[in-house]
């Protein structure tokens, strides 16, 4: 805090309040219709609680409930949806922090059109490519596989296109320091280059963990295997319902428990932003 | 010694099932969810469990359009299923792929699997077969529109019974609403059920051609005077609120529900749901409602909904199991519990049969009116179903310009003249790319 | 880019970017070359007959009013939705930034949105925005709108750039919150001094400090209401009414993915992206300049 303004604090607090819940009101809809039976949302949609209670979230997390088609458990189709967010997040980051130090750092030949082709990838939903990808993947045997589900929604430009605005900011003095002791590129990297990145790091994990962790089109296009089965695939065919009831209380309650896992991964992130603000005190 | 008995008996155990049960695995996509998804399941574990040579995998893929399209790409890549659900508006996408599709009446020929295309309900058949009257795709969920109205509000407006001809909708209509309803009536999928359905149940072509199964050549003509004079009625009703557009697909089902209209039009599958959403209210079921001015007794309906297709390029053993599964899934005792679970018709006179003889129609008041609404006349060309290219889009066409109609800013006959003018490019272009 | 002192290894850099290009190359770059062939062509959607056409998907494109009224609709909607979702975060996280207690919690409940699936958000405002049992349709018609968008072009945008944004917010207020910390305490200490109140500081210190960022968002925003709100809008108004709400992206994904007019659709891509990249290139060469770096 850098004085004491009271008021301007209270105001900050009231907009921030107000952000929330205009913000959150669907989320705060979704739980709320945990609590209701399915009918009541033919003919309005309920602001408050209903009878149901916590039934709904029991019946979802008991272990013989078969969940939808897959006769996965639920727990099962977490642990896929984890295990495909991880895997993306942590590609993801590692080849764009290394492809956005490439590009910023040094000076060699195709570096403009190569980073120009990176960036090229913001503009092509895979919904646009689908059938020449999927074609691809059933080229290099892809389908039915983490590879399949995971390295196809790694190269995507953004987290490359952030790394390099930030490092643009970096001063050429640090470097200049850096060379004069005799660090290499590489040393570079480790001791300087990624502790300041902490911050931006920190905010493009839960961007692209949650990224990855709703993805349902690719996985449901390229696996046949019930086994591959992730948490939003399981919501959408419950969505997916044409002529009969659908059954919003356990719709909610599964985007409720789905919600969870990027909530715990920002919250665990928080640590890595505190740190970030602390590093920058040059 | 002991180790030895348990080992020589896990080897044996071995043994006798590798050997045994080399089970062919045949894949089924389909676009089912909630519970129809888990029927879906339970019926393939059933077949899976009646024998052991065959194995069906069902696997979700989506809406019905992702599961078309996610079929369309595997089948580029050489990956397709060997069966796939298709929805009824791509029939013609599917028929015109001859090299990709295996004709179901070809496939039980050539596995020398008993069928009898006699048994099946011709209303219902009559959308997949080609002009010889040979089955293309296995029917396996059919809707046809029903008229759902409000027996409460009805009664309260001192209504008798259900309209039967579009004169007494007006009445009916504006009987309500001088009791006080909101509207007299609201629709789904308007082209379905004021297009489509308007044609089939008046016995008048939308196309030339016998409605596009007489060849690529074909033209619309739903602009023509019987289906002007329906949509600018409706257009007059919707300006003084008998009628009120409720949005594509079945987003008007609300005004329903609520009670603000006291009558819809919408899929005969929808039945248990709205069972379900309004359980205090007398719901009541009845046939589409026809112009009598254009006819004294109505045609049937044009069915909804989706079939299975059979994709090539598997092997004979996998197309024995297809075949094999069709027969399962055409008995009259899988057939009476899916039309009995799910409110789609029953494919075969067994299972409607069965299911008449079960006393579930007399236990489930208004639950016959879709069956006899499609088989108390024989289908004619223009009640048989529609074969359009590209429909998909035509609907899409259809819904814009009624959109406009219903709005006030453009009129019937300039509306329907439009969509048919788009509708006809659209057909010209699947015609070209059928070589 | 600016002139920048960096390392004179050559054979490292190439080592260190070819990952990303690889799968670029294979997962983006070949089916955007097949993307271009496909525009070329006339096939049915199983691909068993193809016929070169030349550029007649393009042509009638250009003569179809519906394709030509959709390029204002897309304009329309990018910018509304850029705007208001960029301004509404940079203020959030302005507000977030000022205090010192709960930022946890605000930062943890603002992504909340985010963290919500795409299907099931679209699910949740048709239910807010539904005209007859929606929360938000019974409060206008309290104050006398006529909500309707079934059949109100204005109203239906309305709704689905609401939506489209809704999710935005969360995103960018993540990455503004986490620039707007990272500028240097000392800088807002000094200015403090010397007297100036927060509003003063964000706007001469903070905002031109994370214009990296803002860049980088305004950018992000940007290709996101082009590219990747298709999904909102097929999900509550199908284009509709009247194809008041049908956008380039949407009618790609339209007549490509559900109708399976493959050629046509290949076509708009390719015109959508020479479109994206031209407004790319604008903005890497003008908006750029006033970065801060």
């Amino acid at each position: 805090m850098i004085e004491r303004r009271p008021l301007f604090t209270l105001f900050c607090h009231v907009m921030l309040i107000l952000g929330i819940l205009a913000i959150a009101l669907p989320v705060w809809l979704a739980l709320v219709a945990t609590t209701h039976e399915n009918t009541v949302f033919a003919t309005g949609t309920p602001l408050w609680f209903g009878d149901l209670g916590l039934q709904v979230f029991k019946d979802l997390l008991s272990s013989d409930s078969r969940f939808n088609n897959s006769a996965l458990p639920i727990t099962h189709m977490l642990f896929n949806s984890f295990i495909m967010a991880m895997t993306i997040t942590i590609g993801k980051l590692s080849i764009s922090i290394l492809s956005a130090y490439a590009v910023v750092f040094f000076r060699f030949p195709g570096r403009m059109l190569a980073f120009w082709m990176i960036f090229f990838t913001l503009m092509l939903p895979v919904e646009v490519r689908i059938m020449p990808t999927f074609e691809v993947i059933t080229n290099l045997n892809m389908l039915n596989s983490f590879s399949g589900l995971t390295i196809p929604l790694i190269a995507s430009a953004t987290a490359t296109f952030l790394f390099r605005q930030f490092f643009l900011t970096i001063p050429k003095e640090l470097i200049e320091a850096a060379r004069i002791d005799g660090a290499g590129p590489i040393k570079f990297f480790f001791d300087i280059l990624l502790p300041l990145s902490r911050t931006n790091i920190a905010a493009l994990f839960v961007i692209t963990f949650i990224y990855g962790w709703n993805q349902y089109l690719w996985p449901l296009l390229i696996t046949t295997d019930a086994q591959y089965y992730t948490i939003v695939m399981g919501i959408k065919q419950m969505l997916d319902v044409v002529d009969g009831i659908v059954e919003w209380n356990k719709i909610m309650a599964t985007t409720i428990i789905a919600m969870l896992p990027p909530v715990i991964v920002v919250i665990a992130m928080q640590k890595a932003f505190v740190k970030g603000l602390v590093d920058t005190e040059k | 010694m002991y180790m030895k008995k348990i080992t020589g008996a896990v080897v044996a155990a071995t043994l006798m099932s590798t050997a045994a049960h080399a089970t062919t695995e045949i894949e089924w996509w389909h676009a089912m969810g909630g519970t129809l998804g888990e029927k879906v399941n339970e019926i393939a574990a059933d077949f899976n469990a009646s024998q052991s040579d065959y194995e069906i995998k069902p696997v979700y893929k989506g809406t019905y359009a992702e599961t078309m399209t996610s079929a369309i790409a595997a089948f580029r890549a050489k990956q397709q299923p060997a069966i796939v659900q298709v929805f009824e508006v791509g029939t013609a996408t599917m028929m015109g792929a001859k090299k990709a599709i295996y004709p179901v009446h070809q496939l039980m020929a050539d596995t020398k699997e008993n069928f009898n295309p006699n048994r099946y309900l011709s209303a219902v058949t009559g959308y997949y077969t080609s002009n010889e009257g040979k089955m293309l795709s296995m029917p396996f969920n059919s809707s046809t529109p029903v008229l759902y109205y409000n027996k409460d509000m009805f009664a309260n407006a001192g209504i008798k019974s259900a309209p039967k001809t579009w004169k007494e909708m007006g009445e009916v209509s504006q009987k309500l609403l001088d009791a006080g309803a909101h509207c007299g009536f609201t629709t789904t999928w308007q082209s379905w059920t004021q297009i489509e359905n308007f044609g089939a149940r008046n016995n008048i072509a939308m196309a030339d051609n016998n409605n596009g199964f007489g060849g690529l050549n074909t033209h619309f003509t739903f602009n023509k005077p019987a289906f002007v004079n329906h949509i600018r009625t409706m257009s007059d009703w919707s300006k003084s609120g008998i009628y009120k557009y409720g949005g594509r697909q079945s987003t008007g089902m609300p005004l329903f529900y609520t009670q603000q209209c006291a009558i819809t039009m919408g899929s005969s599958a929808g039945l248990a749901g709205i069972k379900a959403n309004m359980k205090d209210i007398n719901v009541g079921v009845a046939q589409l409602p026809y112009d009598d001015s254009l006819v004294k007794k109505p045609q049937n309906t044009i069915i909804g909904g989706a079939s299975l297709w059979v994709l090539r390029g598997h092997s004979s053993a996998q197309y024995k199991g297809v075949a094999k599964f069709f027969s399962y899934l055409s008995s009259a005792a899988v057939q009476a519990d899916w039309h009995q679970f799910t409110g789609y018709l029953p494919i075969t006179q067994d299972a409607y049969q069965l299911t008449k003889k079960q006393g579930f129609y007399q236990q489930n008041p208004g639950t016959d009116v879709a069956v006899k609404q499609m088989t108390s006349v024989t289908p004619t060309v223009s009640s048989k179903g529609i074969r359009f290219g590209n429909f998909l889009q035509t609907r899409d066409i259809i819904n814009e310009q009624l959109e406009g109609v219903w709005a006030g800013k453009i009129s019937a006959q300039d509306a329907l003249d439009n969509a048919v003018k788009q509708g006809n490019e659209e057909l010209r272009r699947f015609q070209r790319t059928q070589k | 880019m600016s002139s920048h002192v960096g390392f004179k290894n050559k054979w490292l850099p190439i080592a260190l970017i070819s990952p990303q290009l690889l799968i670029t190359l294979v997962f983006f770059i070949w089916p955007a070359g097949q993307a271009i062939i496909q525009s070329t062509q006339l096939e049915d959607a199983f691909g068993l007959s193809t016929e070169f056409v030349g550029l007649e998907n393009f042509i009638s494109l250009f003569n179809d009013s519906n394709y030509l009224s959709s390029f204002f609709t897309t304009l329309q909607f990018s910018l509304t939705v850029a705007i208001l979702a960029l301004v509404s975060a940079l203020m959030l996280s302005a507000f977030a930034e000022h205090i010192t207690r709960g930022s946890t919690f605000y930062r943890t409940f603002l992504i909340w949105p985010y963290a919500v699936a795409p299907v099931v958000a679209g699910a949740l405002w048709l239910f807010l925005f539904d005209p007859t049992i929606g929360v938000i349709g019974e409060l206008l018609a309290l104050v006398g709108v006529d909500w309707n968008p079934v059949l109100n072009g204005n109203h239906a945008m309305w709704m689905v750039v609401i939506t489209s944004t809704w999710k935005q917010i969360s995103y960018n207020f993540l990455f503004f919150l986490a620039a707007l910390q990272s500028v240097p305490k000392a800088l807002h200490e000094a200015a403090a001094i010397d007297g100036s109140g927060p509003i003063k500081r964000f706007l001469t210190i903070s905002f031109p400090l994370i214009s990296p960022t803002s860049f980088f968002l305004l950018v992000v925003n940007f290709v996101y209401a082009f590219f990747d709100t298709f999904a909102v809008i097929h999900a509550m108004t199908q284009g509709g009414p009247s194809n008041s709400t049908s956008t380039l992206v949407y009618k790609v994904y339209n007549d490509g993915f559900i109708g399976l007019n493959l050629g046509s659709s290949a076509a708009q891509s390719v015109i959508l992206m020479a479109l994206v990249a031209l407004l790319t290139v604008v903005q890497f060469k003008y908006v750029e300049k006033k970065v801060a770096y």
